[in-house]
């Protein structure tokens, strides 16, 4: 069973600008017929995204963004049932929301499952007894984006630098205990769904070298300006959703996923059981997970990240597609693996761990 | 047969005059600090909570180094960012009040407050950009040949600090020199007359009687600072945690709502006692 607690990654960190973009989305399809609600991630905020569907249905659609799953599940828990009518949630944590009881099963058959990348699919983490509840709508990884012009890109391959003192204090780390923990298990050898109570002691050993080398812990949008302005020459736990959409002005900017490999995010979209209107809500699902709904996604303002459908990439320019290392996945896909699933007793001390580090 | 008097009367005038502050306190802070409060002594146990007190929160607050780290580094931070901001917003607020003429003192004022217009998160963010290795403290050190070598002034205590001052020195500002133009230039001419030099009338004159806007200025800076979490998540790098962003990882990361409210409880803590030395310190020097 899936207990982790886990939040959703920093990526999603947001200022007031997404709820400005939230008014200006909502306002403007004042006099729609139907609505639909829907609990996002900020990148489901893009009116490039949301604007073509809410016109294609005639509908308004409410987004209520937020940010981590304990954030998530607490709106559930003090929402009404039909509050919601469609969520987007962290792939590993699917089954979280499968033991409340408050998905939606969605038939297989009206999911484009053929047309996405076959390790996206992950009908365990997606579904239950042969059921599907969700489906993975958008991924990339967490590994190390770096400065080319500032540090040796053979270093990057090895995740070994991460702990290392050849770039002491020119490091920033993610700050998500998952995918960073995850990181560090591949570091040393290990899968991250093998990973377990033994693990951790020399999981903090390493996160302790990493802290010792690192200038700060950060989120998105200061992991981001740490690279940017040079700051920090290498962001450990950084993929193409920080280095994407900043690949025009910094094209100095790269990421690479190390010979050990490195960590997969991805993320969900189910209909809810209660959904007021479901039909509708399967609509959505099926919108943003076509071709054109993908490529929109995958380039939202936000953040970017590939998409699940492999057709999307037909909506891309060449630009976009280069930015995403679109003909790479193939390689990037073989060598990288899930966010650890760890039980609620696991998922404290790694946070616990995660915590003490920062403090350190 | 009752007798309705007129003192009745004027009771229930008052009540009816405070009732609607007192129900408003009552339902968006009373109550609100009492559930808060039993919140903080059930506990989190996987995706339940689990509604049977117990002081196992605070117990953990005190015995995790990495929780209680967080208390202390609010207070060491709010203490150095309140004195800094005393020290910088006293000549500040003194030059506006003697010193600028009083038909360009509005001027001033509109110009010492307006970072204020600002958003915060976007000074914040603006400051990260001042205090980098690119920034433009940096290239101007080395621009004029200062330093040779970028200093490592962002991702630090010291952003945090230098961004906290930033604002609150403003604040401050504010409040002493409302206290400044009140001061009868009376008090100053009889220090004159008995004798006392500049310095003196200053020391035993004036910064006494405007201890009461230093003192509730940083009051003010003591409440907003140790309370916020914003500046030293971007300006300190997470570098170290204080309290208000360790409650934010309880929330958002574990959802463990009673650790947070045991952890909220003791911000309160800190807050009051602040105040109770604040009022303590305030009536002494009146007495």
């Amino acid at each position: 069973m899936s207990t982790s607690i886990a939040s959703g990654a920093a990526r999603r960190f947001f200022t007031s600008v997404a709820t400005i973009a939230l008014t200006a989305i909502t306002a403007g399809q004042a006099n729609a017929t139907e609505e639909l609600n829907a609990l996002v991630w900020c990148d489901h905020t893009d009116p490039a995204l949301i604007e073509p569907f809410e016109k294609a249905n005639d509908v308004k659609v409410n987004l209520k963004e937020y940010e981590g799953t304990g954030a998530g599940i607490s709106i559930l828990e003090q929402s009404q049932p039909g509050d919601w009518d469609v969520m987007v949630i962290d792939a590993v944590d699917v089954h979280r929301l499968i033991d409340m009881d408050v998905l939606g099963e969605m038939p297989a058959s009206a999911l484009p499952n053929a047309d996405l990348f076959p390790e996206l699919v992950m009908e365990a983490n997606n579904g239950k007894d042969g059921k599907t509840y969700a489906v993975t709508e958008k991924f990339g990884y967490n590994t190390i984006s770096y400065d080319k012009t500032k540090v040796d890109p053979k270093d990057m391959e090895d995740l070994s630098v991460i702990w290392s003192d050849k770039y002491k204090g020119r490091i920033a780390l993610y700050d998500y205990y998952l995918p960073m923990i995850g990181l560090v298990q591949l570091g040393l050898g290990k899968k991250t769904a093998d990973l377990s109570d033994a693990d951790m002691p020399a999981i903090e050993e390493k996160l302790s070298a990493m802290k010792a080398a690192s200038k700060q812990v950060s989120d998105v949008v200061s992991s981001q300006t740490a690279l940017a302005t040079g700051e920090v020459d290498i962001l450990v736990g950084g993929g193409e959703w920080i280095t994407a959409s900043l690949a025009k002005d910094k094209p100095n900017l790269d990421w690479t996923v190390p010979k050990q490999g490195a960590v997969r995010w991805a993320q969900s979209i189910s209909v809810m059981k209660e959904s007021k209107n479901p039909e509708l809500a399967l609509k959505f699902v099926q919108y943003i997970l076509s071709p054109e709904g993908q490529a929109r996604l995958a380039t939202s303002s936000c953040y970017w990240g590939m998409p699940t459908n492999q057709k999307a990439g037909d909506h891309l320019d060449a630009e976009q597609k280069k930015a995403l290392r679109w003909d790479d996945q193939a390689g990037y896909l073989k060598n990288t693996q899930l966010y650890p699933i760890p039980t609620a007793e696991l998922d404290k001390k790694m946070q616990d761990a995660w915590t003490n580090m920062m403090q350190q | 047969m009752t007798t309705i008097t007129l003192e009745d009367k004027e009771r229930r005038r008052a009540w009816g005059f405070v009732a609607p502050a007192l129900l408003w306190t009552l339902a968006f802070f009373v109550v609100p600090f009492l559930y808060m409060a039993a919140l903080s002594l059930w506990s989190r146990q996987g995706r339940d909570i689990v509604h049977v007190w117990n002081f196992d929160n605070y117990l953990r607050f005190f015995s995790e180094n990495a929780l209680l780290r967080g208390l202390t580094n609010s207070l060491e931070i709010t203490l150095t960012v309140t004195i800094l901001s005393v020290l910088l917003a006293y000549p500040l607020a003194w030059i506006i009040a003697e010193r600028v003429p009083k038909r360009l003192q509005r001027m001033a004022l509109i110009l010492a407050i307006l970072p204020f217009w600002t958003s915060y998160v976007v000074r914040s963010y603006s400051w990260l950009l001042v205090l980098s290795k690119g920034g433009v403290i940096n290239q101007a050190l080395m621009g004029i040949g200062l330093i040779t070598e970028p200093l490592e002034i962002a991702s630090n205590r010291t952003a945090t600090v230098i961004g906290f001052v930033h604002f609150f020195v403003m604040l401050l500002t504010l409040t002493i020199y409302s206290n400044l133009v009140q001061l009868s230039p009376n008090y100053r001419r009889a220090a004159a007359d008995l004798g006392a030099n500049a310095f003196q009338t200053f020391w035993h004159v004036i910064l006494p009687l405007t201890l009461p806007g230093i003192m509730t200025g940083a009051f003010l800076t003591f409440v907003l600072c140790i309370g916020d979490y914003i500046t030293p998540q971007i300006l300190g790098g997470n570098n170290e945690l204080v309290l208000p962003q360790i409650i934010m990882l309880q929330i958002g990361r574990r959802a463990d709502f009673p650790m947070a409210a045991a952890l909220s409880i003791i911000l309160m803590l800190a807050v009051t006692a602040a105040y109770v030395l604040c009022a303590r310190w305030l009536r002494i020097e009146r007495a």
